[in-house]
């Protein structure tokens, strides 16, 4: 199986800290890749430099094959073929929900309006938010925002989706909104790599988990090693905290 | 939906605060008018008030200067009217200049900050006096003097309103630009469609600010000659030695300004409850 998505040796630090220290990860077309690891071990700043919202200090990204850190191609191109979900939904407050989901297919991909509206009205149809269309994102509850902006980062129908943290933010009862969605994206075989903290999740619907420890890929393999069997002592103490 | 009825306890406190509402604007009506008639009072039984009143009070002199000031203070509102324009054009494009990342805009960028720190610095009466008299003179054609107030306003006030615009585009969190490049939007994009759009709520009460302050200094135009508000006053002043028509022309500026300063506030109290919706403090 050859990767859609594919970093090897990954660097970058702010300053004098090192978040990333040669970070290897791929991701198969169709793959579901979830990454864990504690706070600070790296996990939303490798999901930036992927989707090349960052530059990298060292490493190289490809992409279908195409070295997409190379800084002679058009990085905002690039963008375009990426959908990425953020912990705060990240919605534009001062566009309706419908204008917030047809954006990039108009501006960035030249899609008529009424062509796009038709598709993102059918889209958020999907997921019962039709009705909000035309409302403003403070006007919806925290599940519907994040339901949002997972419709508005697929609406391009992007290769591959970043997901970073998308239901930290939520209350208990709305993460399963979200993760029902990204479960029923993952069926219609979306390339997701996601980070998350949902452990149960992550063993449901991902192909692969990749643990990520102070910067680094310490351990990675499918859910059922990798989280009931973990070889490392560091994967099994960080497992233990959410066990508890 | 059945509509709720309300039970006999809120009928009680509704009549009780509708009973307290009309008895507090009786209150307020009736300490207004006693300290205006203790004012009043005060004011006309001051020694040398008739003085004052006659040199600048004088309803027959304020009436009859008015017609002359009225002609003056149009051309205020002419320069004001262009101002508005210009000055909304140049600082957005000396702001968005001062935004540019990248090492080719260097010099755009430094030469944007260097305006606005000089223009800022400058008074605005000498700004006034160089392009006033200053321009004239090299040009050696005769520039309306409406034009010249135009660009002394323009040039000073450009760079103080493209600061608020500046502020107001970094206050728009970066988490937005971030999500606007994620789905691909070009730097200009962004900023057109992402970030401009917030920054102008957040910066509409400190540009009003400015506006407010420029629509008065368009009156100090009167020193290029021209027969604004202003210098008809003075006009008529040096005629019958009566400081009335001054303050014809000044009040004429206060009820420009009025309808501006009460929009802000009502801008600022909507953004204010919007931004808290659903709660009472």
């Amino acid at each position: 199986m050859t990767a859609l998505l594919r970093a090897t040796g990954l660097w970058k630090a702010f300053g004098e800290r090192e978040v990333l220290r040669g970070v290897d990860v791929e991701v198969a077309k169709h793959e579901v890749v979830a990454l864990i690891g504690a706070s600070g071990s790296g996990k939303s700043t490798l999901l930036r430099c992927l989707g090349l919202l960052e530059t990298i200090d060292d490493g190289q990204i490809l992409l279908a094959d195409q070295d997409i850190s190379d800084p002679r191609v058009d990085a905002n191109r690039i963008r375009a073929r990426f959908g990425a979900v953020f912990q705060s939904y990240n919605l534009f407050p001062h566009l309706s929900v419908l204008e917030n989901v047809t954006l990039a297919s108009r501006i960035v991909h030249d899609v008529p309006r009424r062509e796009a509206e038709q598709r993102g009205l059918a889209l958020l149809d999907r997921i019962g938010l039709a009705d909000l269309a035309k409302e403003h994102p403070d006007r919806l509850s925290g599940g519907q925002q994040q339901r949002a902006a997972i419709v508005r980062a697929i609406a391009t129908e992007p290769e591959v989706l970043l997901l970073d943290e998308i239901t930290s933010a939520l209350d208990p009862e709305l993460v399963g909104e979200v993760l029902g969605l990204v479960s029923e994206l993952a069926a219609d075989g979306a390339t997701i790599l996601m980070a998350t903290h949902e452990m149960a999740f992550a063993r449901e619907v991902a192909h692969r988990i990749v643990f990520l420890d102070g910067g680094e890929v310490l351990e990675e393999g499918p859910p059922e090693q990798v989280l009931a069997a973990p070889r490392e002592e560091r994967t099994r103490e960080f497992l233990s905290r959410f066990l508890a | 939906m059945t509509v709720h009825q309300p039970s006999e306890l809120e009928l009680d406190r509704r009549r009780y605060r509708r009973s307290r509402g009309r008895r507090s604007v009786l209150v307020a009506i009736g300490s207004t008018l006693a300290f205006a008639l203790i004012v009043w009072l005060t004011i006309v039984n001051t020694p040398g008030w008739s003085q004052v009143q006659r040199a600048f009070f004088d309803p027959e002199i304020a009436w009859a200067s008015l017609p002359r000031v009225w002609d003056g203070f149009l051309l205020n509102l002419q320069v004001m009217g262009l101002s508005v324009i210009t000055v909304g054009a140049c600082a957005l494009v000396i702001a968005v200049l001062r935004t540019l990342r990248g090492p080719v805009f260097f010099p755009l960028r430094a030469l944007a900050a260097a305006y606005t720190d000089l223009f800022r610095g400058i008074p605005f009466i000498i700004v006034l006096y160089i392009v006033g008299f200053g321009i004239p003179t090299i040009v050696g054609v005769r520039i309306p003097p409406i034009v010249l107030g135009v660009i002394a306003v323009t040039l000073t006030y450009s760079a103080y309103v493209s600061e608020v615009i500046r502020a107001g585009i970094e206050a728009v969190h970066p988490s937005q630009r971030l999500a606007a490049r994620a789905l691909g939007l070009r730097h200009g994009q962004t900023m057109r469609r992402i970030v401009l759009p917030q920054a102008l709520r957040k910066m509409t009460p400190p540009l009003m600010n400015d506006f407010v302050s420029m629509q008065k200094d368009v009156g100090l135009i009167s020193i290029l000659g021209a027969v604004d508000a202003v210098r008809a006053a003075q006009i008529i002043q040096g005629q019958i030695y009566n400081f009335t028509p001054y303050v014809v022309a000044g009040l004429l500026f206060v009820l420009l300004a009025i309808p501006t300063i009460r929009l802000t506030d009502w801008y600022t109290a909507r953004l204010r409850t919007r931004e808290q919706s659903g709660s009472l403090l």
